[in-house]
């Protein structure tokens, strides 16, 4: 009886497991087979004609553009916010309270931050539906990840090297710069390779914020729309499926890519500690 | 030692020290202004989408228990009923759980467990790459495959669905739960499942009874965590979920959750209409809080 | 072992070279440590003297770490850790000044366990005179070599400056701390157990070194090891909770010490 029960369970742990593989090959397999044939070089560097194909390298652009902006601001903010908490607070109520805000901050839908920034960035303070719009809300997105990547990498860094940094007669200041840093820097990188799949994946913020103007950026003031909203535009709008899968394959590359480079860098954190 | 060093180390050293000083208490300011910073941007956010959410209610006159279980929303005759919205979201939400968690938890089971080591080692890194891609990919497979599926097969006159919805949430949180829960169920001790296994339990036993309720508190983060993204999903959800404005009665009831609500009329919503977006951002934030104020517990207690 | 046989010999050069020949360097005054509410030291009282080697023993847990760690201040870095009492080194009160990089610069450190940097040998001991503000290339090329030589470790390692120095032995490694130490010009060595995590012969070469360093620094040294506190100290302290039971001449408190308390921990009755 108990080995009948055993394999019924067994089982169930293989089917599962079998039916969660094969509904996800589905999907990217369905992705890749709709948008295969769209794939070229015109596809990817040539500009958007709304008439019908036309390519996405205006939506590159725009996608590079606010992940350069929103990593430009939030990396150094959240690199020295995690050394704060981690290297120079005193453990209480601030830190606590450090913590929750951030913690807080990575629970909230990505709808909020775009009806957050769709009124604060875009309205009051004028800078009107535009990548610098979005990138500042990506920006508060990707900062506690940031944080929170950061600060276990600090983690890793072992006391001792503090310990004996600081007997030397140095500051803490050439201790964290010298030392500390270089050596959670791995860790560190890939946590700002997270957020930037953060970015790339997210769509309803700067859906809110970067509006849906499909054409080259002339500045960071003008509306745009990056390659998660172009799929979601050209499906709702057009029905092109064809079309954002293709884009949708581009995506898949993109996060795959930053995925091998995270783990490449944490085999290489681990290899670095001899 | 050679004399004339160590004079020259010491002048060295008396000539910086002040410098270093300054810099050293500096520095401390600055990264403690960047720390601050995110709790000055989580209060803007919070603060900022109850003051504006609050407004109607506070100064307008509206009734926040007519804006809560009213069930129409007709911003151009002045009606504001979330409603239909709230049921839509908890109906798709609680349906995702039920098909999702546990496929996704029995899926994280075996790859920790019971799959072969070659197995586990190419399905484990695929599936936390699918829960990096973007959202919207799911909704699009949603509408290319699931919605003409649904359409065909049982006859309705719009494949855009309460079910659709929930599919399409279920597939999208499994690489999450899978994920989080695989992590948690691997971080369980070999002399848990040793001692067990040595007792005669057969290894199905000792996972079940063992390594499964030694992991509870990473599972059931992994499970809040899916529901979280279940519930604050947007963009996949508007291409699947039809977004008519009615108390779904079937699955098959086309629907409109929360947050679709504020993505399709956010463009062009003014005045009262999108303080009631922002309304309608405070009962999806407060779920979250609900979400994630059960998950503290749970692991609070898992901690003891 | 062969450590023991020697053990008389070197009390005899232990004790031609002891007492009142040099000034004091290092004089501790009723210095009192507090970790919160819990109280690790009390009323300390030692002159340590000049280019002398100071052992501090006892059970673990009896404070003799956390002494060391005022001379230089690195009891700093725990939050809530109080100090009272006083702490002259060369006549300059140590908690007074708010010069704590002088201070560290001039009393140098050596850990239980090597805790090099992942850098090169070379980076490893021209890393303190670099945070210094040196930068010519000549003066640290000196330093570097003076320092490696000074550890006697040059010969060792001279071929291979720019490897990291992490793919050492862990003596090698100890002795590069040392040199990484000596680079600062210090005037005083402290040493937390430097030689736990060693093996005898490791250990015996870092003991030998030390004995050769008591010529240019004070060093104070906090050992397990009862043995070696007897082959390599001219001075010896017993600390026992918190406490410094004696303090004497070292061939003193391991033939006839005064108090019963150090008789039993040096026979090994416990500890």
């Amino acid at each position: 009886m108990r080995k009948f029960k055993d394999n019924m369970l067994r089982g169930l742990l293989w089917g599962s497991a079998f039916v969660s593989v094969a509904v996800l090959v589905i999907i990217v397999g369905y992705i890749f087979y709709k948008g295969f044939s769209y794939i070229s070089f015109d596809f990817i560097f040539g500009d958007y004609s709304p008439t019908g194909g036309g390519g996405i390298f205006p939506m590159i652009v725009t996608t590079l553009l606010t992940i350069l902006i929103s990593l430009a601001i939030a990396t150094p903010i959240g690199i020295l916010a995690a050394v704060y908490l981690h290297e120079y607070a005193k453990q209480g109520r601030l830190v606590r309270m450090i913590r929750f805000a951030t913690e807080s901050l990575t629970g909230i839908p990505s709808i909020i931050y775009g009806l957050f920034g769709a009124v604060f960035f875009v309205a009051i303070l004028k800078l009107g539906m535009s990548i610098i719009a979005a990138s500042l809300t990506l920006t508060i997105i990707v900062l506690p990840v940031i944080i929170r990547t950061t600060e276990e990498a600090l983690k890793t860094v072992p006391a001792t090297y503090r310990e004996g940094s600081l007997a030397l007669g140095t500051t803490k200041l050439q201790t964290l710069i010298k030392i500390i840093l270089p050596s959670a820097m791995p860790g560190i990188l890939s946590g700002i390779i997270l957020s930037i799949g953060r970015i790339v994946g997210e769509s309803a913020a700067i859906f809110l914020t970067a509006g849906t103007v499909a054409a080259m950026p002339t500045s960071i003031f003008s509306s745009a729309r990056t390659l998660t909203v172009h799929s979601f535009l050209v499906t709702q709008e057009a029905g092109d499926i064809g079309l954002a899968a293709a884009v949708g394959i581009v995506l898949i590359v993109i996060i795959l890519v930053l995925n091998l480079s995270a783990t490449y860098i944490s085999k290489k954190l681990n290899k670095a500690d001899y | 030692m050679n004399i004339q060093d160590k004079n020259e180390l010491e002048q060295q050293i008396s000539k910086g020290n002040k410098r270093k000083y300054f810099l050293e208490s500096l520095s401390s300011k600055v990264f403690l202004a960047c720390a601050l910073l995110s709790v000055i941007s989580l209060l803007l956010i919070v603060g900022f989408v109850f003051y504006k959410g609050s407004n109607p209610f506070i100064t307008g006159g509206y009734s926040f228990f007519d804006f809560l279980f009213g069930s129409d929303w007709v911003p151009s005759e002045d009606k504001f009923g979330i409603f239909p919205m709230i049921v839509a979201s908890i109906y798709a939400t609680i349906g995702a759980l039920i098909i999702g968690v546990p496929i996704g938890l029995l899926t994280a089971i075996f790859l920790a467990e019971i799959a072969p080591k070659s197995v586990a080692k190419i399905v484990s890194p695929a599936i936390q790459l699918l829960a990096g891609i973007p959202s919207v990919l799911y909704g699009i497979f949603g509408l290319a495959i699931i919605v003409p599926f649904l359409q065909n097969n049982f006859g309705l006159a719009r494949g855009q669905s309460l079910i659709a919805v929930i599919l399409v949430l279920a597939i999208m949180m499994l690489p999450t739960i899978v994920t989080v829960a695989e992590t948690a169920i691997r971080a369980v001790p070999k002399t848990y499942r040793e001692g067990s296994l040595a007792l005669g339990v057969s290894q199905i036993g000792t996972i079940f009874k063992v390594v499964v309720p030694a992991a509870k508190s990473g599972i059931m983060a992994a499970i809040v965590l899916g529901l979280g993204r279940a519930l604050g999903e947007t963009m996949a959800v508007i291409l699947v979920a039809g977004n008519s404005l009615i108390i779904p009665t079937s699955l098959t009831d086309s629907v409109r959750p929360l947050t679709t609500n504020i993505a399709l009329e956010m463009g062009y919503a003014a005045g009262t209409h999108q303080e009631m977006l922002f309304a309608t951002g405070i009962v999806l934030f407060s779920f979250i809080l609900i979400l994630n104020f059960v998950l503290a517990r749970i692991t609070a207690k898992g901690a003891q | 072992m062969t450590m023991i046989v020697s053990e008389a010999s070197i009390f005899n050069s232990t004790t031609s070279a002891t007492t009142d020949t040099y000034a004091t360097k290092i004089q501790v005054n009723d210095l009192n440590l507090f970790y919160g509410e819990k109280q690790a030291l009390f009323n300390v009282n030692l002159d340590i003297k000049e280019k002398e080697v100071t052992a501090l023993i006892g059970p673990s847990g009896c404070g003799k770490s956390t002494f060391l760690r005022t001379l230089n201040r690195m009891n700093d870095l725990i939050d809530g850790v109080r100090v009272i009492g006083n702490i002259h080194i060369d006549g300059e009160n140590v908690y007074e000044s708010n010069d704590v990089i002088r201070l560290r610069t001039k009393v140098g450190m050596v850990f239980q366990k090597s805790n090099l940097f992942p850098m090169s040998i070379y980076d490893n001991v021209a890393y303190g005179p670099r945070m210094q503000g040196i930068k010519n290339k000549k003066i640290l090329n000196e330093i570097v070599e003076e320092s490696l030589r000074g550890a006697a470790i040059w010969d060792e390692v001279k071929d291979r400056l720019k490897s990291s120095a992490l793919g050492l032995s862990g003596g090698q490694q100890q002795r590069i701390c040392i040199a990484r130490a000596i680079a600062m010009k210090p005037d005083v060595i402290l040493m937390d157990e430097p030689t736990s995590a060693l093996d005898p012969i490791s250990t015996l070469k870092v003991e030998e070194l030390i004995t050769q360093m008591k010529k240019d620094y004070t060093i104070v040294i906090v050992t397990h090891n009862m043995q070696q506190a007897a082959r390599i100290s001219d001075k010896t302290a017993f600390f026992l909770n918190g406490e410094v039971v004696e303090y004497d001449d070292t061939n003193v408190i391991f033939s006839t010490p005064k108090d019963e308390r150090t008789e039993d921990y040096v026979t090994g009755r416990f500890g």
